[in-house]
């Protein structure tokens, strides 16, 4: 066992975990985060999608002992203070989601993409999402809600 | 009280609020007090014989709680729910763990438990299986074949059935012939891939001796009845949950051995069990579809007249018939061979066979897209060899005039207008514009091509007489409803279909807000609990709005005639002269003289001055059982590129022209059809389950699995031409499957119009830049 610290959403979590926990394990199973998905055992998904000291990684890549010290964001904690993020929104108003077991990746990801990228062309949204799978929207109302998101983001946000 | 109706209306879900913020409950998040994890050893051999199995070292295992084989386990049959009547249907035993035989890759030999899954995997690989392997066959066709390995000693050739569909005169038809088309079909075996692995957690309470199962599953009641009638345990101790399902598309309507071990092990243990599969482990137990080889001829008149089909095709079912397989190649293929075509003779003959594969069953679409590829596929081969354009062969074969209309497959289709929908669909998406861009490309020496598929499935399954006396099935395909209208106004729905991502929260309860004039937010809808809900059948067949639906109409119907009589008795009228109307109940002629359905609802509950010939309370139940099926259809066009250096297809652009029928929210409807279009477009260009012939399945993991990413898919256009359905009352025919159903065939056909200069007629799916290579080296 190994003792380990990591800030998720903003608070900070001491927790014993064995070596080969992954962080996704770690969320779902230590912290009861069970936002975060697991939708394969190859790494191809996305479903498990966080933000790590701000950037996306797949959390079923990473060892919890390897996010030690580090600030996790799930999907439970995009949202502030109530208020949905334009993500969420946009995917909400854009029927961006169906089953929604891709979502909470398909979101982080596609926050990630946004902070590189405000304002992203059909194409680069596709290419930037290429890491999450979706079965059952085929992805057409995902570029819309991201395309909705950013445009909400880059008004909200004048250069 | 609302007044507009909600019906029609891009209403934005219900059950997006908690999905979004990570709020969903999936059978993965469930955790119970006490749970332990169960790890199942599988089969590394496609066909074996069990030797022996030693657990001695895994039991030790620190952590460990049991270790359980076919020894301390009853031999609980994994049943199929369809036994075709009068063909002699040969169903194979398959028990929920094997005893002494395993059939393929991935079959169950073993179950440890353990405090959790990293343990209970470490005591796995202490076991030790001795094998002794048998000869293996994965080929459906050649599986048939005299000497063959037989997967089980009994059933001769491996052919569990043979089932044939005649109608016509097929010998006069192909007598008559200008021009024969023929040509051998491969239609791929899939893996439906639903982003949720399967998972199931069972928890047996030793005090009321209750069992609750929570399962990734499209028809809960479906899986108590099952397990209730292989385990006795009485339909009022067993409550199956579905709570958030990630995703079907057929693929968890059915009953698998790990439910039903799940069970005992839970009941044998009596702590809470978990199983949530890996997707490696998907791939080997979760059923796969589609896998077809078919050999089919289609003959015309110099004109392009269609005069008959001859079709045989062999099926692969797997290793074991599963719960609705035999159904899929057979009453859901066979009977749609007719297409959207007035098609004058058949001969389809289906040889459902077995292989040394995991089960095959319904895939979204289940039948219906391999009838539909082969015969769109066949029509532009006869539009070739016909030098007809593939537009106007179809045009010329279009069943046309009066609804209903039966063909010649015994499907009497509900309504339609195929010539018509064909035509607005060319002209919105600019068919001739694109066949202009494609001449001008050619000239250039680029490959686009256009590609159509008209197709028509059968849906609002099923009428339960044709399911009982045609298709052999154990079941009836009813759905139900109980509205239960709450004293303060509101409304509790609990409706027998299943969502796992429809949104049918968000729709059941705009036709509910219609139907009872009440607001749409003081409606919810129950569904996924036995516990809770009626018996239901659940979801697929894109069955749940006009069958389902129609089940909400009625029985808010009833609910309307009582509020009458209660309403008449307090307005002091005659019950044949009130009106119903936004919620409100009035005198005919005098609408001041009113009483809201909340007033209603509270004076049937509180029934102080109410009808003496009036049971008190405000609720009412239905168990619709269809007339008939509904029959969508409708046109797509694709448009790709093929790059002839290094095989790429391109999809540059989708279209779509769906009848589904009215259409009840457009927001979901249109997000069916691009996700069914994902799932053509994948089985078309990407996805292909490959086993070798030791029977190891190549594409084991989402590595070598090719679902479709974002950039591999093309934006998809969206078009409605609603006929209405006369079978319901709302009108809706269905869009779960259409996607599918129409996509493979319009990119195939595209493709092999792009490659048309180059001589090749057809390449075999998936058209990936390998195959579509070869095919034009082969040239
Ligand atoms: S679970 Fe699939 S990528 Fe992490
Ligand atoms: S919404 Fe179901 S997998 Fe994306």
């Amino acid at each position: 066992m190994t003792t380990i610290t990591v800030t998720v959403n903003g608070k900070s979590y001491t927790r014993d975990v064995e070596p080969r926990t992954l962080l996704v394990h770690f969320l779902r199973e230590h912290l009861n985060l069970t936002g975060t998905h697991i939708g394969c055992d190859t790494s191809q998904c996305g479903a498990c999608v966080v933000h790590i000291d701000g950037k996306s990684a797949k959390s079923c890549t990473v060892l919890a002992v390897q996010a030690d010290g580090a600030s996790v964001t799930t999907i439970e904690g995009l949202a502030e203070n109530g208020t949905l993020h334009p993500l969420q929104e946009g995917f909400w108003e854009k029927h961006g989601l169906q089953c929604g077991f891709c979502t909470p990746g398909m979101i982080m990801s596609a926050a990630d993409l946004l902070a590189q990228n405000p304002n992203p062309s059909e194409e680069e949204i596709r290419h930037g999402l290429e890491g999450n799978l979706c079965r059952c929207t085929g992805y057409e109302n995902i570029v819309r809600a991201v395309r909705y998101a950013a445009e909400k983001m880059r008004a909200e946000q004048p250069a | 009280m609302t007044t507009e109706t909600m019906f029609g209306r891009a209403i934005k879900r219900r059950e997006d609020p908690r999905l979004i913020t990570g709020r969903g409950n999936y059978v993965d998040d469930v955790k119970l007090p006490g749970m332990q994890r169960v790890f199942f050893v599988r089969s590394p051999h496609a066909h074996a014989r069990i030797v022996s199995i030693d657990t001695a070292a895994a039991e030790a295992h620190p952590g460990v709680m049991k270790v359980f084989t076919a020894k301390n386990l009853p031999a609980t049959p994994v049943p199929c729910g369809v036994t075709i009547p009068n063909i002699g249907q040969k169903t194979p035993g398959y028990t929920m763990i094997a005893s002494d035989r395993v059939r393929y890759v991935g079959q169950i030999v073993a179950a440890v438990v353990a405090s959790d899954l990293g343990t209970a995997r470490d005591a796995a690989e202490k076991i030790n299986v001795e094998y002794e392997t048998l000869p293996v066959v994965v080929d459906a066709e050649k599986a048939t074949e005299d000497g063959a390995p037989l997967v089980h000693d009994e059933i001769a050739n491996n052919t569990s059935f043979v089932w044939r569909l005649d109608g016509g005169d097929i010998d006069a038809a192909f007598g008559e012939a200008d021009v024969v088309v023929k040509q051998r079909l491969v239609n791929q075996r899939l893996i439906p891939n639903a982003i949720e692995p399967r998972a199931v957690v069972g928890r047996f309470d030793r005090v009321t001796g209750e069992m609750t199962l929570w399962d990734t599953n499209q028809n809960p009641h479906i899986i108590r009845l099952l397990i209730s009638l292989l385990t006795g345990l009485p339909e009022s101790k067993l409550r199956v949950i579905a709570p958030d399902v990630g995703g079907g598309f057929g693929s968890k309507i059915f009953l698998y051995a790990e439910q039903l071990l799940v069970t005992a092990i839970a009941q044998d243990l009596q702590v809470p069990i978990k199983w949530a599969e890996s997707r490696s482990e998907n791939y080997l137990s979760t059923a796969h579809g589609r896998d077809h080889i078919t050999y089919a001829e289609m003959a015309f008149k110099k004109d392009g007249k269609l005069l008959g089909l001859k079709v045989k095709t062999y099926a692969n079912m797997g290793a074991y018939l599963s719960t609705f397989a035999p159904l899929i190649p057979t009453n859901l293929y066979g009977t749609l061979l007719s297409g959207v075509y007035d098609l004058p003779a058949l001969s389809c003959e289906v040889h459902g066979v077995l292989t040394n594969t995991v089960p095959v069953d319904a895939y979204r679409g289940a039948g219906r897209p391999e009838a539909s590829y082969l015969l769109e596929r066949l029509m532009d081969l006869a539009a070739t060899e016909l030098g007809i354009d593939p537009a106007e062969i179809r045009r010329r074969n279009f069943i046309k005039g009066e609804f209903p209309h039966r063909v010649i497959t015994g499907m009497n289709y509900d309504s339609g207008d195929y010539e018509g929908n064909l035509n607005k669909a060319l002209q919105q998406f600019d068919y001739t514009g694109w066949r202009a861009k494609q001449a001008e490309a050619r000239a250039r020496g680029k490959y686009i091509g256009i590609g159509l598929g008209c197709y028509i499935e059968a849906c609002g399954i099923a009428p339960s007489k044709i399911v009982g006396t045609v298709w052999g099935g154990g079941v009836g395909l009813w759905e139900s409803s109980t509205i239960r209208f709450h004293p303060t106004g509101k409304v509790t729905i609990y409706t027998g279909a299943h969502s796992h991502g429809q949104g049918h929260e968000t729709t059941f309860s705009q036709l509910a807000a219609d139907a009872l004039g009440v607001p749409f937010e003081n409606i919810e809808i129950v569904h996924g609990d036995t516990g809770q809900v009626q018996f239901g059948m659940g979801t697929y067949g894109s069955r749940s709005l006009a069958v389902g639906g129609t089940s909400i109409v009625k029985s808010a119907e009833k609910l309307i005639e009582k509020g009458k009589k209660i309403a008449a008795h307090l307005l002091e009228a005659n019950p044949a002269d009130i009106e119903f109307k936004s919620g409100n109940f009035s005198v005919k002629g005098s609408p001041d003289r009113s009483k809201s359905i909340g007033e209603v609802a509270l004076a049937a509950y509180v029934p102080h001055n109410y009808p003496d010939d009036l049971e008190p309370g405000f609720e009412a139940q239905t168990f619709h059982d269809p007339s008939n099926f509904t029959f969508p259809a409708g046109t797509y066009m694709a448009v790709v590129e093929v790059d002839p250096e290094t095989g790429k297809v391109t999809p540059l652009a989708f279209y779509c022209m769906d009848d589904c029928g009215n259409v009840l929210n457009p927001l979901i409807a249109e997000g069916q059809v691009h996700g069914g279009v994902a799932q053509g477009i994948g089985q078309a260009l990407y996805e292909y389950a490959v086993y070798d012939e030791n029977g190891q399945l190549v594409t084991g993991t989402m590595m070598d699995y090719a679902v479709p990413k974002a950039s591999q898919v093309p934006p998809v256009t969206t078009g409605f031409a609603p006929v209405p359905s006369p079978s319901n009352p709302m009108g809706v025919k269905g869009i779960g499957e259409a996607g599918t159903i129409g996509s493979t065939p319009a990119i195939a056909n595209a493709v092999m119009d792009a490659l048309s200069p180059m001589g090749i007629r057809h390449i075999d799916l998936p058209l990936t830049p390998q195959n579509v290579w070869k095919a034009i080296q082969g040239k």
